[in-house]
């Protein structure tokens, strides 16, 4: 370990070598978006909307999984940076169903607020409604696939930090789906211990409560760093309330 | 096994095979098997028999003798005559007139000094179609694993990679990544277990180059697996095949058998201390596992997803440990710059793309086949003067390489040196090496949504812009296709093609606009011809669409 100097968005930053650019940038009060992203969770570096510029670089890389170099000049917000990004919320709205109005995440919903933050209001893609199915069969929750963004917290957060495995993708490309179990019926999966850490991190109102309204479903992720941390290096530390955590 | 009794195995085969008067070789690589080439076999020793020649010739079933498209193809040794299309008719004279009278059937025979033949330059395919791949005597009576008992009882693992990196040799897979150095990093890298990995997973539409060399070769591969393994001290091989390769996974599985059984695999390899195992690995059908990174967690029996890289194989790969990992054809390259040294390699090719190429030749061409040719060739030549060129009545139009990942190039390109850089300049790629030529009854925007498809079909799914990009450029190039696009469209197609390409997490994603970009640069009126008066300009607006 080693603490490294660089700058990101002009700004003289320093950080541990082992840090990705994402962790340094937020200590350092500069907001990159994330989706797939979760404190406490392995990095996956799939949404791509942490891409950032680095100058000697022809290739942008994800500040997620991306560590700093000596000397490393970073920016977050180029121009091409922002329309790449606005792209690719472009794409996850066309790909589901996202119907804010009726949905339970409404108002609490990342993909939501990402559209937001960067004024989209319609996408110039087809929009391709596919055929996908809600799974109820579990006796607390719900998965929508129409609402999911296959960011994979769900996978993750069941396999490392709950440690049951119950989530994985099936298929592959524009058709992947989470599946539980063997894909089969969540209900029937004997390996899921109905502790609801999925429905907490999902970012969308995909994974959600039963009984959720419109609206309703407030999600909260922050307790994954507080467990994780917990369990690493036995320290207690954090607000697992925290509010207006994401 | 030691040194002096590898050597006495080649003696004893060159021998033995110089006891026989003649020998028939028969292409039994999968184009000539599709042609009928058992059939051939079969008429080959029945003549053989019924002319009471056994024991005085035998009849050997190779790997590919390169002519494809005009199988079943047979050699006779060790006049080297070779025939072309010879069926049961064919074989029964060849044996009649050419192994038992000596009278060459020219009726069949094929003009070896033509430029197919001459402008080659064979390195790789060296021994392909001449010796006999189930055999592990034949191949180290050709000098097989001489390289590894050099680098095992003459050379430091140090001086293995400087000779690899002073050759010049970068990878065959696609991206042309300096081999030595993938090395150097590797050795360099301390862990108590590392891995060497031949990446086997050609998945190219239209290419067969590496299944080529592993059903006609497969030894050369295995050795050139060793040797790296000696190189950085890994003790464990894998060959990661796809299971669509049936022979080729049977030949590899004969192949560690016998070199194992000979002490060339396994421990204390030709007496030395030097411990190495190669085990296989098979794909399950996943284009994608072609990508270093997804094909890595294959192995580890996960699923076939890449991870981004920083940190490369080489420092944290299979099981997060150092892991050599290169391609079939660049595997097969190593043991020749080891026996015939570093400078003979670089000698070849161009400065900086040393060594040959080997590639399949497909579509509207003469001579279909597998070639080998150093860089730097220029493209006429391997499509005029190997290729024979476009058959009567057809015209040239572009050269397809590097498949789904790569580029058309036009006619105006064709001087263009065919090396990793050249290639490059013009939007293309090297690729793993299908070559596919295309005449004027190729319509460029169907190859770009034939390509597009593929991409869309293969994405893993795990990031954005390859899952969700590629099905809208698809979508895209169909409505084009058919004439309903826009000049919006066109204009939405190419900035996604650049947005899919820069973000994408790993090769696939980033190469899949590949051939619409390169298209759109050469062939850009063939997409404008189609193009429907824009409906952006009407009253109204954009069609509504609903908000999220």
């Amino acid at each position: 370990m080693a603490i490294v100097t660089l700058t990101i968005d002009g700004l003289a930053v320093s950080g541990r070598d082992d840090e990705t650019l994402l962790s340094i940038a937020r200590q350092h009060g500069v907001e990159i978006p994330t989706l797939c992203h979760l404190d406490g969770l392995t990095d996956v570096g799939a949404c791509r909307l942490c891409l950032l510029e680095v100058e000697g670089s022809t290739r942008l890389l994800p500040a997620c999984t991306a560590k700093p170099v000596e000397g490393m000049v970073v920016h977050t917000s180029t121009p091409k940076l922002q329309r790449y990004r606005r792209m690719i919320i472009e794409m996850l709205a066309s790909e589901g169903n996202h119907h804010c109005a009726v949905c339970v995440s409404h108002e609490h919903c990342e993909l939501q607020r990402l559209a937001g933050s960067v004024g989209l209001q319609s996408v110039r893609v087809p929009y391709l409604y596919p055929d996908k199915k809600l799974d109820a069969t579990h006796p607390l929750f719900v998965m929508d696939h129409n609402r999911c963004v296959l960011c994979t917290r769900c996978v993750r957060v069941c396999h490392e930090v709950e440690g049951a495995h119950t989530w994985d993708v099936g298929f592959r490309g524009i058709k992947s789906e989470i599946v539980a179990g063997l894909r089969v019926p969540w209900g029937d999966v004997e390996s899921c211990t109905s502790c609801g850490k999925c429905v907490s991190v999902c970012p969308t109102g995909a994974l959600f409560a039963k009984g959720a309204t419109v609206a309703a479903m407030e999600k909260r992720t922050a307790f994954v760093k507080y467990l994780v941390t917990a369990r690493r290096s036995k320290e207690w530390v954090g607000d697992i309330l925290e509010e207006g955590d994401e | 096994m030691t040194v002096e009794e590898l050597g006495e195995i080649g003696d004893k085969e060159r021998a033995r095979q110089a006891k026989l008067e003649k020998r028939v070789l028969w292409c039994s690589a999968a184009g000539c098997v599709s042609c009928g080439g058992h059939k051939t076999r079969d008429a080959l020793k029945k003549a053989v028999k019924q002319a009471g020649l056994e024991g005085k010739t035998e009849v050997v079933g190779t790997g590919c003798m390169g002519l494809c498209g005009r199988g079943p193809l047979v050699k006779v040794a060790p006049d080297e005559t070779l025939y072309a299309n010879v069926d049961e008719a064919a074989a029964t004279r060849i044996v009649a007139e050419h192994v038992a009278q000596g009278a060459v059937v020219e009726d069949f025979r094929v003009d070896t000094t033509a430029p197919f033949f001459t402008a080659q330059k064979k390195i790789v395919l060296e021994d392909c179609g001449r010796i006999d791949a189930m055999r592990v005597e034949e191949y180290v009576a050709v000098g097989g694993y001489s390289a590894l008992a050099r680098a095992v009882c003459e050379l430091t693992p140090e001086e293995v990679v400087e000779e690899i990196r002073k050759a010049g040799l970068r990878g065959r897979g696609g991206a042309g990544y300096p081999t030595g150095l993938k090395w150097a990093i590797a050795q360099k890298a301390r862990a108590a277990q590392k891995y060497v990995v031949c990446n086997a997973d050609e998945g190219d539409p239209g290419a067969f180059m590496d299944r080529s060399v592993l059903e006609g070769d497969p030894h050369r591969v295995l050795e050139g697996m060793a040797i790296a393994g000696y190189a950085i001290g890994a003790s464990q091989g894998y060959i990661y095949v796809r299971a669509e390769y049936p022979l080729a996974i049977e030949r590899l599985r004969l192949a560690i058998k016998q070199a194992e059984k000979l002490g060339l695999l396994g421990t204390r390899i030709l007496d030395s201390g030097f411990d190495f195992r190669i085990d296989l690995r098979m794909g399950a059908g996943a284009f994608v596992c072609g990508e270093e990174t997804a094909l890595l967690r294959s192995i580890e029996g996960r699923r076939g997803r890449p991870r981004p890289r920083p940190p490369y194989p080489s420092e944290a790969g299979l099981y997060g440990l150092p892991t050599v990992i290169n391609n079939v054809e660049t595997l097969a390259n190593v043991a020749p710059i080891l026996t015939r040294g570093a400078a003979w390699f670089s000698s070849i090719g161009t400065a900086k793309s040393a060594g040959t190429k080997v590639f399949a030749l497909a579509g509207k061409i003469r001579n279909t086949g597998l070639i080998e040719v150093p860089m730097g060739i220029p493209l006429r030549t391997i499509i005029y003067d190997i290729g024979g060129g476009p058959p009567e009545g057809a015209e040239f139009k572009a050269a397809q390489t590097g498949g789904p990942s790569g580029g058309c190039i036009p006619s105006q390109h064709l001087d263009l040196p065919v090396d990793y850089e050249s290639l490059a300049t013009v939007g293309s790629i090297m690729g793993s090496g299908g070559l596919i030529v295309m005449d004027s009854t190729s319509d460029m925007v169907d190859v770009a949504k034939f390509f597009m498809e593929f991409s869309m079909e293969e994405s893993c799914g795990k990031c954005v812009p390859c899952r969700v990009g590629t099905k809208h450029l698809h979508t895209l190039l169909e409505k084009l296709a058919a004439g309903e696009g826009t000049a919006e469209d066109l204009a939405l197609l190419e900035e996604m093609c650049v947005m899919v390409k820069e973000t994408s997490l790993c090769g696939l994603g980033q190469a899949a606009p590949n051939p619409v970009l390169s298209t759109l640069r050469f062939f850009r009126g063939e997409y404008e011809r189609r193009l429907q008066p824009s409906e952006h300009f009407q009253a109204g607006g954009g069609p509504e669409r609903a908000g999220s």
